[in-house]
């Protein structure tokens, strides 16, 4: 188990009972738990109003990545529907360097069930589930615990908290594949078929789970829902910057003095948070470089990171906050081999759906082992940039340019390194060979 | 949907609501490009190809997913645009064997074209490309990976379409293969193979050459061969076939049947015996030569005129020796109305008898009469497509009536028809169909009665553990459809299907149609070939309809009575055109000895081999002229294939007639005025349309039309049969028009004898034809390979 992490900057909401046992129900109960979800029932015939409006005044944003406001997403979804309506919880998190749901499930699974309680409150639903990725198997016991006790409390099931209503709570696991975190993949997956995205519109909100209505949110999006009912939209939204509401969790990674979970205000410096949070560069060497918000988020440069850790200053620094992955990287890492890892692991993830997607990281893989592997010319650098341009915004789902990004990113911005990578690298003399570097299996 | 405009490459248009913008673009003749993109199957978005920029749409939008709507504006052809089509393209090629010039697609490639259009010429890889051994799936099925796209269009044809799912995808990204239901781990050859109904949906919907026919791979170019559009042979629905044709030594071979175009009745659709089942006439022991028997016992060789000379001169000796009534006539289910119209002539006026009968495979005397006089409620081929509820009473339109099958599951998927079947058995189109009444054996006349009203027949009804209850369900959701289509198959037949009839047109918005089980079994029924009617349903006696004819008023001989009485040495003669009524009813070969037995087949049949005569026949693919499907749509035929040595069984009979001394003017009347041309002047070896000729009477000039030609009797058809008021351009051009021979006001006949004998024919037969086709033999061979109880038997074995 990953050694908690602490530093006075952090606004402790969503981890705040991190480290102090929550994962057992009882001691869930006695830090605040599942008065939340009480508080929501005593609103009356207005309970759904004020859980969505409160949402929505909290500034809230899809933490998964793409951060889509989730009061609105909330109040997308029809009043009346003949299907049954889901909640749904996006436990698959795969993103390179992300690991902040991880310790979510592990620390305060309670969290991910009451917050799936007060989305299925606010829109009318009587079941939920929590998908978690494949590899987290370790973690299904403890939130599978967590449900059980949840029931064994009677705080699932029928008539939750005096309510009249029923909810329902189902744990699954995926099988391993990436693509599945796509929302509309991870329904395809929950339902038992392909982990291949849907066609949207229409959008999960109107045609999703089994065709019903259905709420899908990333883990800590869900975690943070009984927080902010406790505090109030306004206060929550206080803690962040304009339009980028709250706190959030940053696994800061890669070559810093102090790896770690850390919840930061939104906007909060990602300068400071690699050289005051995580400690700066290990054993005093020199930043190259980091990707700012898990693998497929474009690189930004050593000079690059006086930026604000929120969805509008990342973009406009033609980055993204993405999952809040942040891997630091120091002047030894080579960008060529760096890029390549990146592109392995997206050409093995592709579902294969679309042909720019699979066809695309393919190549791309295929061209930049050969650079790597001291084959390649400067023609190669062009030709990889040419594949990813032409991937971009052409793909069925987002994995194609989760692809494309970091790849235009890594060659356009160090495409120097690329080249004296290429010009002075002897053919056949790879540092350490492809298989070792991406897996034999790849 | 209320109609909603925007503005395409500058062009206004307009279209409904909900239209997606590909097909609306389509409309308008702007072509989209699309791999993945297939009408009436699930949308993918997966090729990407059909990105078009959209105003006030941040990136490429795909044109198969974006519905129109009001003031859209759109371009599907700038610079950006090309450069994604382009770029998509070099993406696919590099992966491509880029083996055009020796595969069965190049020249109709979709790829080739659009590589051409969008100039992908360049390719910037440097490392090998992916390559994967080809695999045979089924005799009639192989997969190219290398060659595939990926645009998933046969894994949707498969499973939406054909609802068999026999194709899928193995692994992920790169590594993506389709893959087939039997895996290689459970296969007793350790080869992967398709367990399913060998269709051949999923290598017309190939954009590619990555799915190619076991019939056509490899055989030739597609621009060597003429493509023909005629109908096949086989089943009751009538679909049209484009068959590729190519010249050789000894006439023209067909290599190929499909319908890529997707003209016709059929839409797209083509089962297994109308894209492969053509073969039959390349079988290696067709008749060439006229056969007659020698006095030794054997079937010797003879020249035509010998054997015509022959039949001639026998017929006439019989007929006015010992008359008529002596001399049996069988017609066929697969001869075009042309030709059973002029069979039926020659028997009732050249040998002067009324005993003609044919292989009947449904009762579509009783339902010609359950229906007379009431006209529009028969229903087309076409209906099962569009109709709003379906009920299906009898039958396995899956097995028996592929097209009918796919049009009804087509129905179902995109326009949520209700479909409610009856059937003694679990038949596979229940999977589409709201309820499902399950009966006993052999129950259908108390289906029939029960429909109609009569509850007391769901004692009959209801089988071991069944409950009743259910029926009465099942009838109350069909009565409560406001417009239903009433599919019925052979088994209700005579009495009880008029009861089912009588009680049906009771209610309004009904359609009717009668299942029957060849290409022309609907038509030789119309055209008269019964020994009870005249064509068009049309009693023999107190008709002033076929006055002309001069005919014997008493009915003649059915089926079995002209067999009982050649048993009793009472048949004289018996002509046999086009079927197998020795092996079809077991006849016993000896009962014929005394009789003059002339058989026209394209092989030597059971029934051939014990004639007297046999004369080479011409096969439907093999001449010209219309037939009619088994809703009654009438369509035409057009000559494909060519065999040197064979004549149609309309020149046959025109022969014969000729030979007799018959009045040849009054029994085709190819001209006005005109003196018969016996001789050899055109068309009369190929029996082709002479379409200058129908021109000319379209313009009441004097045709000149050779009396081989089956368009010379098509003006009396459409002049005597009732219900068969044609429309001849709408025939000449292609188009199927529904005809309704029922319509009018018919005698009713009691009491008939029921001598429907349905074919049962499988997926992978064809009655006697069937035999000859070596690809249905290889699939029916395939069929006996799979497992008896399934995979899971294999994997215990293999354990």
């Amino acid at each position: 188990m990953p050694t908690l992490v602490s530093h006075p900057d952090e606004v402790k909401v969503v981890s705040r009972r991190f480290g102090m046992g929550a994962a057992n129900i009882d001691k869930y109960i006695e830090l605040d738990g599942y008065k939340a979800v009480q508080q929501a029932i005593a609103q009356g015939p207005e309970m759904s109003n004020w859980i969505i409006n409160t949402m929505k005044a909290s500034g809230l944003r899809g933490r998964g990545g793409a951060g889509f406001p989730t009061g609105m997403k909330w109040s997308f979804v029809p009043k009346q529907s003949e299907k049954p309506k889901y909640v749904l919880v996006n436990g698959d998190e795969s993103e390179p360097g992300t690991c902040k749901d991880h310790v979510i499930f592990l620390h305060d699974p309670h969290a991910v069930i009451e917050g799936t309680m007060i989305a299925g409150l606010a829109i009318g639903s009587k079941l939920g589930f929590i998908y978690l990725r494949g590899e987290y198997r370790y973690l299904l016991k403890i939130v599978e615990k967590a449900v059980a006790d949840a029931y064994a409390k009677g705080f699932l099931g029928k008539n939750i908290f005096g309510s009249g209503v029923d909810f329902d709570v189902i744990t699954q696991t995926g099988a391993g594949a990436y693509e599945v975190g796509e929302e509309s993949a991870l329904m395809e997956s929950l339902e038992g078929k392909r982990g291949v995205p849907r066609i949207k519109p229409p959008f999960p909100a109107v045609v999703g789970l089994y065709g019903g209505p259905t709420v899908i949110n990333n883990a800590e999006t869900i975690a943070n829902a009984p927080h902010i009912l406790l505090m109030g939209g306004e206060d929550y939204a206080k803690l962040g910057t304009e339009r980028n509401g709250g706190t959030r969790l940053f696994g800061i990674s890669g070559h810093v003095e102090r790896p770690g979970v850390y919840e930061l205000p939104m906007g909060y410096s990602l300068r400071k948070a690699i050289y005051d949070v995580a400690g700066g560069i290990k054993d005093g060497k020199k930043l190259k470089a980091v990707v700012p918000g898990g693998a497929s988020c474009p690189v930004l440069t050593a000079d690059e990171i006086d930026v604000g850790l929120d969805f509008d200053q990342m973009g406009k620094a033609g980055t993204m906050l993405g999952s809040g992955g942040i891997v630091v990287l120091d002047e030894t890492v080579s960008i060529v081999e760096f890029a390549l890892r990146t592109i392995a692991f997206y050409q093995h993830e592709s579902c294969g759906w679309c042909i720019p997607c699979r066809e695309g990281t393919d190549w791309i893989k295929k061209t930049m082992t050969r650079v790597y592997n001291g084959g390649g010319t400067r023609k190669d650098v062009d030709n990889i940039q040419y594949l990813a341009d032409n991937m971009m915004g052409r793909t069925f789902c987002p994995l194609g340019d989760a692809a494309a990004m970091p790849t235009l990113g890594f060659v356009k911005k160090f495409r120097k390194e690329f080249e004296d990578y290429i010009d002075g690298h002897k053919a056949g003399t790879p540092i350490i060979t492809v298989e070792q570097l991406v897996g034999a299996g790849h | 949907m209320a109609d909603v405009t925007f503005t395409v490459d500058g062009k206004q248009l307009t279209a409904p609501a909900g239209t997606l913008l590909l097909e609306a673009c389509k409309s308008a003749g702007i072509e989209v490009p699309a791999f993945c993109y297939y009408p009436g199957i699930s949308l993918k978005a997966a090729c990407r190809m059909c990105v078009v920029r959209i105003e006030k749409m941040p990136k490429l939008q795909t044109a198969c997913t974006t519905p129109v709507a009001e003031g859209m504006v759109v371009q599907t052809e700038t610079p950006e645009i090309a450069q994604a089509r382009k770029a998509t393209l070099q993406l696919l090629l590099g992966n491509h064997p880029l083996d055009c010039p020796v595969c069965d697609a190049g020249g109709e490639c979709e790829l080739q074209d659009m590589t051409f259009k969008y100039g992908a010429a360049t390719s910037f890889y440097a490392e090998p490309k992916h390559h994967r051994e080809e695999q045979k799936w089924s005799p009639v099925v192989y997969y190219d990976r290398p060659r595939c796209i990926l645009c998933y269009r046969c894994i949707s044809m498969c499973g939406e379409g054909m609802d068999v799912f026999a194709l899928g995808i193995q692994n992920r990204g790169s590594s993506s293969v389709v893959a087939p239901n039997v895996p290689a781990q459970m296969s007793p050859d350790d080869l992967a193979h398709v367990d399913c109904e060998q269709c051949g949906m999923c290598i017309d919907a190939c954009p590619v050459g990555a799915l190619t026919s076991g019939t056509y791979r490899y055989k030739t170019r597609p621009w060597e061969m003429n493509h023909v559009s005629t109908i096949c042979t086989h089943c009751g629905d009538g679909c049209k076939t484009t068959l590729g044709v190519r010249s050789t030594s000894d006439g023209s071979e067909i290599v190929r049947g499909d319908n890529r175009d997707k003209s016709g009745i059929n839409g797209d659709f083509l089962c297994n015996k109308g894209r492969y089942a053509f073969d039959f006439a390349n079988n290696e022991t067709r008749l060439t030569q006229p056969l007659v028997r020698q006095p030794n016992g054997e079937l010797k060789p003879v020249s035509w005129e010998a054997a015509l000379d022959l039949v001639g001169k026998k017929f006439r000796e019989l007929r006015d020796t010992r008359g008529g009534k002596s001399i049996g006539v069988i017609g066929s289910n697969r001869t075009t109305n042309e030709e059973s119209y002029l069979l039926q002539k020659f028997a009732r006026t050249v040998l002067g008898t009324n005993n003609i009968d044919h292989h009947r495979t449904a009762d579509y005397v009783a339902f010609a009469q359950g229906l007379a006089g009431k006209a529009g409620l028969t229903a087309s081929l076409n209906d099962t497509l569009t109709a709003p509820a379906i009920m299906i009473l009898g039958g396995d339109p899956t097995i028996q009536a592929p097209g009918t099958a796919w049009n009804i599951r087509t129905n179902v998927r995109n326009k949520r028809a209700r479909l409610y079947i009856a059937n003694s058995s679990e038949i596979k189109l229940r999977r589409q169909a709201k309820a499902f009444a399950h009966i006993a054996p052999f129950s259908y006349g108390a289906l029939a009665s029960f429909i109609a009203g009569d509850d007391s027949a769901t004692d009959s009804l209801t089988h071991a553990g069944a409950d009743a209850a259910s029926f009465h369900s099942f009838r109350d959701a069909v009565r409560a459809e406001e417009s239903l289509l009433v599919l019925i198959g052979s088994e209700i037949r005579g009495a009880d299907l008029k009861r089912l009839l009588a009680f049906g047109t009771t209610m309004p918005n009904r359609k009717f149609a009668l299942l029957s089980d060849y290409v022309n079994s609907r038509g030789a029924a119309d055209m008269g070939l019964l020994p009870d009617l005249l064509p068009g349903y049309t009693p023999l006696a107190g008709n002033t309809t076929f006055a002309e004819y001069n005919t014997p008023s008493a009915p003649g001989l059915d089926m079995l009575e002209i067999f009982e009485a050649a048993g009793k040495g009472e048949l004289s003669a018996l002509y046999v055109v086009g079927a197998n009524p020795i092996s079809r009813y077991g006849v016993d070969p000896s009962s014929l000895a005394n009789t003059f037995v002339v058989v026209q087949d394209m092989f030597l049949t059971e029934t051939a081999a014990i004639a007297d005569v046999v004369l080479p026949a011409a096969n439907l693919y093999e001449k010209s002229g219309s037939v009619t499907n088994s809703y009654g749509d009438l369509q035409l035929v057009s000559k494909a294939g060519d065999r040197a040595g064979v004549r149609t069984d309309f020149e046959m009979i025109v022969r014969i007639a000729d030979k007799m001394g018959a009045n040849m003017q009054a029994l085709v009347p190819f001209g006005k005025g005109t003196r018969a041309d016996m001789g050899q002047s055109r068309g009369a070896q190929s029996g082709e349309a002479d379409r200058h000729a129908v021109w000319l009477t379209a313009n009441h000039l004097e045709p000149k039309l050779s009396p081989f030609d089956p368009f010379a009797i098509l003006d009396e058809i459409q002049r005597l049969v009732p219900g068969y008021n044609l429309m001849r351009l709408q025939l000449l051009s292609g188009n199927d028009q529904h005809l309704e021979p029922a319509a009018g006001n018919l005698v009713q006949i009691a009491n008939r004898r029921d001598l429907v004998l349905p074919a049962n024919d499988s997926l992978f037969t064809s009655g006697t034809l069937g035999r000859y086709s070596a690809m249905l033999s290889d699939l029916q061979h395939n069929e006996s390979l799979r497992p008896p109880t399934g995979l899971t038997q294999i994997q215990t074995a293999a354990d």
